[in-house]
């Protein structure tokens, strides 16, 4: 199908963009998402704002204890920036995974997020990493959790008039363990199941703070409470995977889609967590 | 064609000449404008005064059309006219598909727009013409139609039971055509068998995802009464006659042109109602207009192919001699049978295919094709053939492990031997000459069996489940009027080639046989090249034309190089000769005496050169005074071909895949993959590699990805790419291809299809590979795609 007629305006700062957002505007970014249903018409906006040009969107840096990734941040930097591979590794490992280098060359972090598809990568790697959003709005900003951002199937805290300007990702500490594992069914497909893990192995061998987050099993990120509960300050072995794949059943209400009913993505949920873990037992463990 | 000339009796053997062209790698001339961006598609194609098309199709699986209202929609800026059915009616004729040889088939006449009923969601209802694709489609938006939704019939089980919704009640049931084919005494053989292995198989509805969608432009143009249609299709001819019949026209008034088409795979040898209808609407209208399908209407109103659901039984004696195969095939078709070539040709072909490579006493195989409320189905690449291998070979992989057989031992027993040729199959093909054996024992030259038996074994022992599966088939070309002409329809199996020498030496050949980036120009251009003695660059080729070529069938079935390469030959061979009658009298010498060699002409026993072409053509063009008063001088032969003793030109070959299963996850991984394919003579080793590589993707795609899903109302969920997977390069093996030349004897080139038979066996060698990993375990899978839900099923793991 072809777009319906509609209008552009590219906006050159933040000021210019708090003009241009009025009624039946909407933001574009990388429009790797927003362009594909503009032609199959899901939507139909009078004017398309075109932020890619806003400084204010863009770099990556460290202060004050977090990593900040602008949203105009493509998916392509994201994988090869060194703040944020020393910072946030799960984040380099997701990228990936991310559709195909086309599409990641122009993909944004803040399009991502804002369009908070639930299979996608990095909503997930947000709330498996406990970051905060940094929203703005003509005249003022807020921060919300990740956690709080992503309210349901493709919605989100945002508010109209608000956009994405950065997101802070806590800094990885010298413990954390991170891995992002998913089923899909060819590379750069969206992930029929996902887990994007995070936690803290202490030199102990135990287990703090873990985050295991699913994704394509609901309506957005799922962090696996139960699950994550169920390992909490044990050792990380055979009874505690097992022991957090029973939990995590609990956890999970996963929609039949064309792949398959939920029966199976919840079984697929439980070969990743088993899988994901048994990839922080050290080598020597997982040989024995 | 009793006493036909050798190659060897016409010089075609001397492989060393520089101008000797068949069977060599020939880079195709046309590549570099394809990738380059500078082919002529049709959308392309821009003529003053076009208007746009778009449809509104139906959202509804069945549904009585109530009402259209189409005020709104004629006032959106650009939108210029409206078309319902009642208004193409007026131009229009409807037509029905079936076809004589067919026997008791029927279908229901089908218009361009339905009068009354839609029968399939996604089926063209309403058209709406304007200035450009944007406003029509604002236009389809704004039109208003109320739809009185019927019950749908989707389960093909059930389209036949009583009470069931009968499609087209004039019909009286919704069974389309059966056929049984029978041979000996199968329930005695059977009951006395040593063993006898069943299952229930089911192929996947797919379709064919061509890189350029279907493309239309129809011109009609009132000051000379002509229709002119640019189209990317397959079959020029065949639609030249489709568009005269139906809008009342004399064949002659219509031209069809195709320029570059961008893949067909058969999707594009079939009769669309909404072009027929682009096509009606020029005609009333005066006007050209374009139709360039979107990925949506692709999905939805393309034809599907390959919804099968099989029993297949088949007995076999201690040593593992095959007794017979009994089988029953159920086939649904959408709501009409697609015009010309219909849609029980598919569930025939299956009939007709089942244990063909094997020499067997008994068989009883029955189709029977029935109507849904869906999108019809027909011919797709290797029409039935990857079906019936797949029954066939899994039977025999079922069989050898019964048996305690190696399932390579188990073929080779069974396989009809290599001398046995002429053989008549049990369901009546007949075939020239096969290569079973040789193949086979090529592929395994090729295959290291023993190296993977050992890793598979390792690996097993690690929770790692690798298979090995193979399958062997055979692959119908170059058909003969039996496949359709008999039946009454106008499509020719006869094909033509006009050759001409111009006056720089150079040469154009234009054919009947169409190109769609498999390289038949390439082809064409090669033997020409070869047969007149000129360097390949001095030839140009005409095709896809139906006003510049010699009329012909078009591609598809595979009789591009069989059957359009051997016109070529015969006209390029009479090319050459007149040439040298010509240059006999300039030069005083017998033309018996001279050759053609790389645009020169020679003296054959010493490769002198003696003029070249460019000079001929100056003399016999320019300067024709000179000549002698009656020589004939026409630098142009025309050369028609048909197949004669057969109906069809049988090839074989046999594959094998490898692949692991993760049996946590249910996703296959394909390792590696080989085939040895028999297409006769190899024209261009490059292009039948390539064309085998991308069938066996295909075939892959189908058995594993592809899958036009439908919900119980007959609601296709599968519309765009994201949720109908193709497959991609990142998760294909490594294809390994192998040749052994049978040629036929039928033609001098001795060319054969090679187009199909990558897609053939694919299918049923994963299927094998697949089983066979997951044997310890004691799971199988027997429906396509393949996927992680069905083989975790079959895991028992949810
Ligand atoms: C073939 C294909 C495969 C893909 N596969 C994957 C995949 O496997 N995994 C994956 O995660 N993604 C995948 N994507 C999506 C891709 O990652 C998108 O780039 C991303 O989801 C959206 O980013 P964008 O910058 O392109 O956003 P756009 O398309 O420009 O916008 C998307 C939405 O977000 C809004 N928006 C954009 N930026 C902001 C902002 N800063 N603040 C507020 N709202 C904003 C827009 O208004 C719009 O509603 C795929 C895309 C394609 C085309």
């Amino acid at each position: 199908m072809k777009w319906p007629a509609l209008g552009y305006l590219r906006a050159s700062s933040l000021d210019e963009l708090w003009r241009a957002l009025g009624e039946g505007a909407q933001i574009l970014a990388g429009g790797q998402t927003l362009l594909a249903t503009l032609a199959f018409r899901l939507s139909e906006p009078g004017t398309l704002v075109d932020i890619t040009r806003i400084p204010e969107l863009r770099g990556i840096s460290v202060a004050g204890g977090v990593l900040r990734v602008g949203a105009l941040t493509r998916h392509a930097e994201l994988g090869r920036d060194a703040l944020v591979a020393r910072h946030a590794p799960l984040l380099t490992q997701a990228v990936p995974h991310i559709a195909h280098p086309a599409i990641r060359n122009r993909g944004t972090i803040g399009g991502s997020l804002a369009y908070a598809d639930p299979a996608a990568e990095l909503p997930a790697c947000a709330v498996a990493l406990d970051a905060t959003l940094v929203l703005a709005r003509a005249g003022g900003e807020r921060r919300v959790k990740a956690t709080e951002f992503f309210t349901g199937l493709l919605t989100t805290a945002l508010e109209p008039g608000e956009i994405i300007a950065a997101v802070e990702f806590p800094l990885a500490g010298p413990s954390q363990r991170t891995v992002i594992l998913e089923v899909a069914r060819r590379s750069g497909d969206y992930a029929m199941t996902g887990l994007a893990a995070v936690l803290d192995l202490g030199a102990d061998g135990r287990i703090a703070s873990p985050r295991l987050t699913f994704f394509g099993v609901g309506e957005g990120p799922v962090l696996a409470a139960r699950a994550n509960a169920a390992l909490e300050g044990r050792a990380l072995d055979a009874t505690a995977i097992a022991a957090a794949q029973a939990a995590l059943d609990a956890d999970l209400d996963p929609p039949a889609d064309l792949h398959g009913p939920p029966a199976m993505k919840r079984h697929l949920c439980r070969v990743l967590l088993g899988r994901a873990l048994q990839s922080f037992t050290p080598a020597t463990e997982q040989a024995a | 064609m009793n006493d036909m000339p050798t190659p060897a009796s016409i010089g075609l053997s001397r492989e060393d000449l520089p101008n000797s062209y068949i069977g060599r790698s020939v880079p195709r001339p046309n590549l570099p404008k394809l990738v380059q961006g500078r082919a002529t598609y049709t959308d392309d194609v821009v003529l003053p005064r076009m208007l746009h098309a778009a449809f509104l199709r139906s959202p509804h699986a069945h549904a009585r059309i109530a009402a259209i209202r189409t005020e709104a929609a004629l006032a959106v800026p650009g939108v210029v006219r409206v078309f319902t059915g009642a208004d193409l009616a007026k131009v229009c004729d409807p037509w029905v598909a079936v076809l004589d040889h067919l026997k008791g088939m029927k279908s229901a006449p089908q218009h361009p727009l339905p009068l009354e009923r839609a029968t399939w969601q996604g089926e063209a209802v309403v058209a709406v013409l304007a200035d450009t694709r944007a406003a029509a489609e604002d236009g389809v938006a704004a039109l208003e139609v109320d739809w009185d939704p019927l019950p749908a019939q989707t389960d093909m089980e059930t389209a036949l039971d009583a009470g069931t919704v009968v499609i087209h009640p004039e019909l009286g049931d919704n069974l389309v055509f059966t056929r049984t084919a029978t041979k000996g005494d199968v329930d005695a053989a059977f009951a006395a068998a040593h063993k006898v292995v069943e299952a229930t198989f089911v192929t996947g509805r797919h379709t064919g995802v061509t890189l350029e969608p279907r493309s239309i432009i129809a011109d009609y143009n009132r000051a000379d009464g002509t229709l002119t249609v640019h189209q990317a299709t397959q079959a020029p001819h065949m639609m030249q006659t489709v568009y005269a019949k139906h809008l009342r026209m004399e064949e002659g008034q219509v031209r069809v042109i195709c320029k570059d088409v961008g893949g067909s795979f058969g999707i594009k040898v079939h009769v669309y109602p909404d072009e027929v209808a682009v096509a009606a609407v020029a005609r009333i209208l005066g006007r050209p207009v374009k139709f360039i399908a979107d990925r949506f209407e692709s999905f939805a109103s393309d034809i599907h192919a390959r919804d099968h659901r099989i029993k297949a039984r088949m007995a076999v004696e201690a040593d593992g001699t095959i007794i017979g195969f009994d089988v029953d095939d159920l086939t649904g078709i959408g709501p009409y049978s697609v015009y010309p070539r219909t849609s029980a040709m598919e569930g025939n072909q299956v009939v007709n295919l089942v244990g063909g490579p094997y020499d067997f006493a008994h068989y009883r195989c029955t189709t029977r094709v029935v109507l849904q409320n869906k999108a019809p189905t027909c011919q797709y690449r290797a029409v039935g053939h990857p079906i019936a291998t797949a029954v066939t070979e899994g039977l025999m992989e079922m069989a050898a492990r019964e048996l305690g057989m190696d399932p390579i031992e188990l073929r080779r027993r069974n396989m009809i031997r290599d001398d046995a040729y002429p053989f008549t199959s049990p369901p009546g093909m007949r075939f020239e000459g096969l290569s079973h054996h040789a193949s086979l024992d090529k592929l395994l030259e090729m295959v290291p069996v023993a190296r993977i038996r050992a890793d598979q074994e390792a690996q097993r022992k690690r929770g790692v489940y690798r298979g090995l599966g193979f399958a062997a088939f055979i692959e119908l070309t170059n058909p003969s009027p039996f496949m359709y002409g008999i039946g009454g329809a106008r499509i020719s199996a006869q094909d033509g080639c006009t050759v001409r020498m111009d006056p720089d030496g150079s040469v154009v050949a234009s054919s009947g046989v169409t190109e769609q980036g498999q390289g038949t120009e390439a082809i064409l251009a090669q033997i020409v090249a070869h047969g007149v003695g000129v360097p390949v660059e001095r030839v140009k080729i005409i095709t896809g034309d139906t006003l510049n070529t010699p009329y012909g069938g078009g591609t598809w079935a595979c009789r591009g190089a069989g059957i359009g390469g051997e016109a070529a030959l015969q006209s390029a061979l009479a090319l050459k000769a007149q040439i040298l009658e010509v240059a006999g009298a300039m030069l005083q010498a017998a033309p018996e005496s001279l050759d053609i060699v790389m645009g020169h002409i020679t003296d054959r026993a010493t490769g002198a050169e003696r003029m070249s072409l460019h000079e001929l053509g100056r003399i016999v063009y320019f300067r024709g005074d000179t000549l002698p008063r009656d020589l004939p001088r026409e630098l142009v032969q025309t050369r028609h071909f048909i197949t004669k003793e057969y109906p069809f030109a049988f090839t074989n070959g046999i594959q094998a895949c490898w692949a692991e299963v993760d049996t946590d996850t249910g996703m296959v991984k394909l390792l590696e993959h080989w085939v040895v394919e028999d297409c006769g003579r190899v024209v261009n080793p490059l292009l039948v590699d390539e064309q085998v590589r991308g069938g066996v993707v295909q075939g892959l795609g189908g058995a594993l990805y592809e899958h036009c899903v439908y919900d119980e109302r007959g609601n296709l969920l599968t519309t765009t790419m994201a949720d109908y997977l193709v497959p991609m390069s990142a998760e294909m093996p490594d294809i390994h291809v192998g040749h052994v030349e049978t040629p036929t004897k039928e033609s001098l080139l001795g060319a054969k299809g090679a187009g199909e038979a990558g897609t053939a066996g694919a299918p049923g060698a994963l299927m094998n590979a697949i089983n066979d990993a997951l044997a310890p375990l004691g799971a199988h899978v027997l429906e396509q795609p393949f996927t992680p839900a069905r083989i975790l099923a079959a895991l028992g793991r949810f």
